[in-house]
This record gives structure tokens, sequence and C-alpha cells, in this order.
């Protein structure tokens, strides 16, 4: 049998969790709509005048984004779960924190890339400055890892629950509130013409503390709920 | 003498003696409401700036300081109970969970019955308000976790890890709040002179250990119930229920 | 402070009043609740009981 490495584990749940994602392109492909329609929402809520909308973009996009990755979270784990894979990456030798990592990167790919990749359309929708859509969608480079992080925290603890992506969000969402008040906020600087460097430091910083912890405190989640 | 606390880890024995110790929390708690109540409406002056309504503080400030001194004993409960797998301390944190989520309640209703008079709007987004939002919402989620899993022990431990992601992000949320609301330009409160009056600082304290008492009795009558629940196909229950 | 001064709290009466008559009211239905919950406790371990001894 050969030896796995961490990072050679880490790569190899990564593509497990993208091959059988793939196949089912369609939970993907929901989650992006959803950001989409929600974003388009607002607008049609609080009128079309640009000047506004022009002030809630980043606000409105940010939330959006809150909300898609809630969506999606259940996803991470349920699969697993219910074929029996879970238990066995439990009772592997190897680092639970590590599959759990894999799993969380797979995620934001999926879930979480996709949104940076179609802000700029949004942006575009809302007719922010170009700088300011640069600047959303470096925050949201930096801030949406931090989502799939803190949510798959919340998916691990909710394993197997009715209520399933509600209860998820309602217990993720507080969590998520710092990395909405910087991400947003960002975008608000820019848009003052002041500089967003501190608050894409500190959305750097929630990313790094994030990819410390929350593997293993998952992995702890997944071992409690599946006891 | 030596006393053997951790006898008292035992729900049995703990059963007992926090049946005999709520009436010493009880009993203080009315009557430093009482006095609280007393030197602030009858012995604190009319503010200059605020008038009558600034007494308000006299409740407003205590829930919210003890919404989130709560949070963090119940959190501390419950990380006890995920090391040392003691059941007595999350039964604590279950304990503990909806009087602080009712403080928080209370603190966000007299802060909005407090902020319409002085600023003309029933809810105003300062860091104060917000985060006790936020702290409220911790509590629910804390609690419905707790009511979602069957599994007493699943249901103990998730919420007791929860509880602590919780309080870690308390201080990160409360800043970042705070930052935010200063960028919008909150509006802060103040009072007509630098310090307080000392009667108002006498009432505010008094009343922050009155409600702080109230929360140790109640929590202390709550868990009694918890135990019997937990612990009904036990020996001692199964004799207690006799005896009732 | 007269009575008629306390009560009208200078015209913030509702305001005053209604944040120490609430917070008084959840006091008391959370007093009540927890009685409540324990009087449903030992109804239920007395019932569990008596259909244990008629084995």
């Amino acid at each position: 049998m050969k030896h796995l490495s961490l990072l050679g584990l880490l790569w190899l749940v990564i593509r497990r969790d993208m091959l059988l994602a793939m196949r089912r392109r369609a939970d993907v492909l929901t989650t992006l709509i959803f950001f989409v329609m929600v974003v388009s929402l607002f607008p049609l809520g609080v009128g079309p005048e640009a000047e506004m909308l022009r002030k809630m973009a980043g606000g409105v996009l940010w939330v959006a984004a809150l909300l898609s990755s809630m969506l999606s979270l259940p996803r991470m784990f349920a699969a697993d779960h219910l074929d029996g894979t879970l238990e066995q990456m439990m009772l592997v030798p190897q680092s639970l924190s590590v599959m759990v990592l894999g799993k969380i990167v797979a995620h934001w790919m999926l879930s979480g890339l996709p949104l940076v990749l179609i802000a700029p359309v949004l942006g575009v929708q809302f007719d922010m400055p170009l700088a300011a859509i640069w600047t959303l969608m470096l925050a949201l480079l930096l801030g949406t890892p931090v989502l799939s992080m803190i949510g798959a925290v919340g998916a691990a603890l909710t394993l197997g629950l009715r209520g399933g992506g509600v209860l998820v969000s309602l217990l993720v969402l507080p969590l998520t509130i710092p990395v909405l008040i910087f991400g947003a906020g960002a975008v608000e600087a820019v848009n003052s013409g002041l500089d967003a460097v501190s608050n894409l430091a500190l959305l750097g910083a929630f990313l790094l503390f994030a990819l410390v912890f929350t593997p293993f405190v998952a992995a702890q989640a997944l071992r409690i709920s599946m006891e | 003498m030596a006393i053997n606390w951790f006898k008292y880890s035992a729900p049995t024995n703990f059963y007992a003696l926090a049946g005999k110790l709520i009436p010493w929390f009880a009993w203080p708690a009315a009557i430093l409401f009482g006095i609280g109540f007393y030197i602030g409406f009858f012995v604190a002056p009319t503010d200059a700036v605020q008038s009558e309504a600034y007494r308000i503080i006299f409740i407003h400030v205590p829930a919210s300081i003890l919404s989130m001194f709560i949070y963090l004993i119940m959190a501390g409960y419950a990380a006890l109970g995920l090391i040392f797998k003691t059941r007595l301390s999350a039964m604590m944190a279950s304990a503990l969970a909806p009087t602080g989520a009712l403080f928080a309640f209370i603190s966000l209703w007299t802060g909005a019955l407090w902020g319409k008079p002085m600023w003309g709007a029933w809810w105003v987004w300062d860091a104060r308000l917000t985060s006790e939002l936020i702290l409220l919402f911790l509590y629910l989620g804390f609690i419905a976790l707790q009511a979602s899993i069957e599994d007493p022990r699943r249901a103990d431990r998730a919420s007791a890890l929860l509880a602590i992601v919780g309080s870690v992000n308390v201080p990160i949320i409360y800043y970042s709040v705070q930052w935010w609301n200063t960028l919008h330009q909150g509006s802060t409160i103040k009072f007509s002179g630098t310090s307080m009056h000392v009667a108002m600082q006498q009432s505010m304290f008094i009343m922050l250990a009155a409600c702080w008492l109230y929360a140790i009795a109640i929590a202390l009558a709550r868990v009694r119930s918890i135990i019997l629940e937990r612990e009904a196909n036990t020996h001692w229950v199964k004799e207690l229920g006799e005896k009732a | 402070m007269s009575w008629s001064e306390f009560f009208a709290m200078n015209g913030y009466a509702f305001y005053v009043w209604g944040s120490y008559g609430v917070a008084l009211l959840v006091f008391l239905i959370e007093i009540v609740a927890v009685r409540h919950r324990r009087k449903l406790v030992l109804r239920q371990l007395r019932w569990m009981n008596e259909s244990g001894e008629t084995e």
C-alpha cells in the first residue's frame, strides 16, 4: 500500500470531491444561479436609482455570497455521510483534519470561486466603478474561503439533522459577520476614495486564522456527530 | 475538615445542594433589586440632558453585561463538559442558555426604549445594540442546535463546540461591529456631565449584583429539572419520584 | 420626588415603565416557566414509578 503524504491525501480528497461534483453539475450551477438571482432581487426591491445601487452594491453582493455559501454547505458532508464513506474516512489512520481541509477546498472551488468570477458581471449591473469591482473580487477571494471554513464546522455539527440548510445558516451566519463587515467595508473604502488595504489585510488575517483552526475544529465536530 | 468538592460534580449530590442554595441567591436578589431601584429612582438626581429617561440604564446596562457574562460562563461550562466529560457541566451550560438569551432580549428591548426618546428612532445601529443582537443570535443558535439533536450526549457535545467557537468569535464580532459603527458615524450615549453622579453608579452596581444573583438562582432551579429529566432512569431519581 | 412625578417620569413614563415593566415580565415568565418544567418532570417521574410498580 503506497504511503500517502499529507499533501497527497489533501490532493486526493480534493480531486475526489471535485470529480463527484462534476457528475452532478446541477448542484454547482444552482448555487451560482441563486447568487445571481438574489443580487438581482435587490434593485427590484429598492428601486433602480443608480447612485443608491452603487452605494449598496458591495453590501448586497456580500450578503448574497453569504447566503449562497450557506445553501451549499450541507453538500460538504451529506453525500459521504449517507453512503458510509464518511465513517470510513474517520476510521482510516490518516489525519481527519487534512481530509476535512480537502473537502473545504473542494467546496470553495465549487461554491466560492464561481462567485468571485461572476462578481464583475454583477458589479456592472450595479454600475460599480472598476476599482471597486477589483477590490470586491479580491475581497471575495479572501473571504469566501473563510465562509466555507466556518461553514464546514456548522455542516459537521448539523450532520444528518432535520432542518438541515436553515439550521446551519442560523448557526453559521452570525459567525461570518466580521467577514461581511470588512469585505463590504473594503468596497466602501474604495468607493470613498480611501485605501482598502486595512480591510483586505484583516480579511487575510481571518483567512489564516481560519485555515489554522477550522479543519481541526470541524474534524472534532464530525467525531461528535458520528459517535 | 476538608470538603470533597468533587462529590458535587455528581448530579445526585448537586441536585440536593442546588436546592438548598437557591433561596440564598433568590432572596438577596430580590432585596438588592429593591434597594437598587430605590436608589436609582429616589436618590439619583434628574439628568440635565436626558431628564428622567436615563433611569432606564439601571436595568439596560446590567442586562447587557450579564448577557455577555453568562455566554462566557456557559461556554466555560461547555468546555469543561467536553474536556472532562462531566455530564453536570453540560447540564449547567444548557441551564444558563435561556437565561442569557432573555437578558440579551431585555437589553435590546430597554435599549430600544431608551433610544427612541434620545435619538428619535426605535433602533439605532450603534455598536452595542448591534453586538447585543448578534449575541442573541448566538444564544438562539445554541438553543436551536440542542433542541435539534435527539441524543443528549451528542447534543451536549455539539452545542458545547458551538459555544466555544462562538465565544472565540464574540470579541472579533464586537470589534468588527465597533469599527463598522465608527465608520458609519454611529451615535454615542452621552450624559450631561463628564462623570456620573455617585447614586447612579451605586444603583447600577447594585442592580448588576441583583441580576447576577437572580441568574444564579434561576439557573440552579433550571438545572435541577434538567438533572431529573436526564437521570430519570437512575435509582436515586426513582426514589425521589416515590417520595414526591 | 412625589408619587405623581414618579409615575409621570417627566413625560417619559412610557419608555421608563415600558422598560422596567417588560423586564419584570420577562423575569416572572422565566420563573413560572422553570417551575412549570419542574412540575412536568415530577409528574412524569411519578407516572413512571407507578407504571413500574405494577409489574
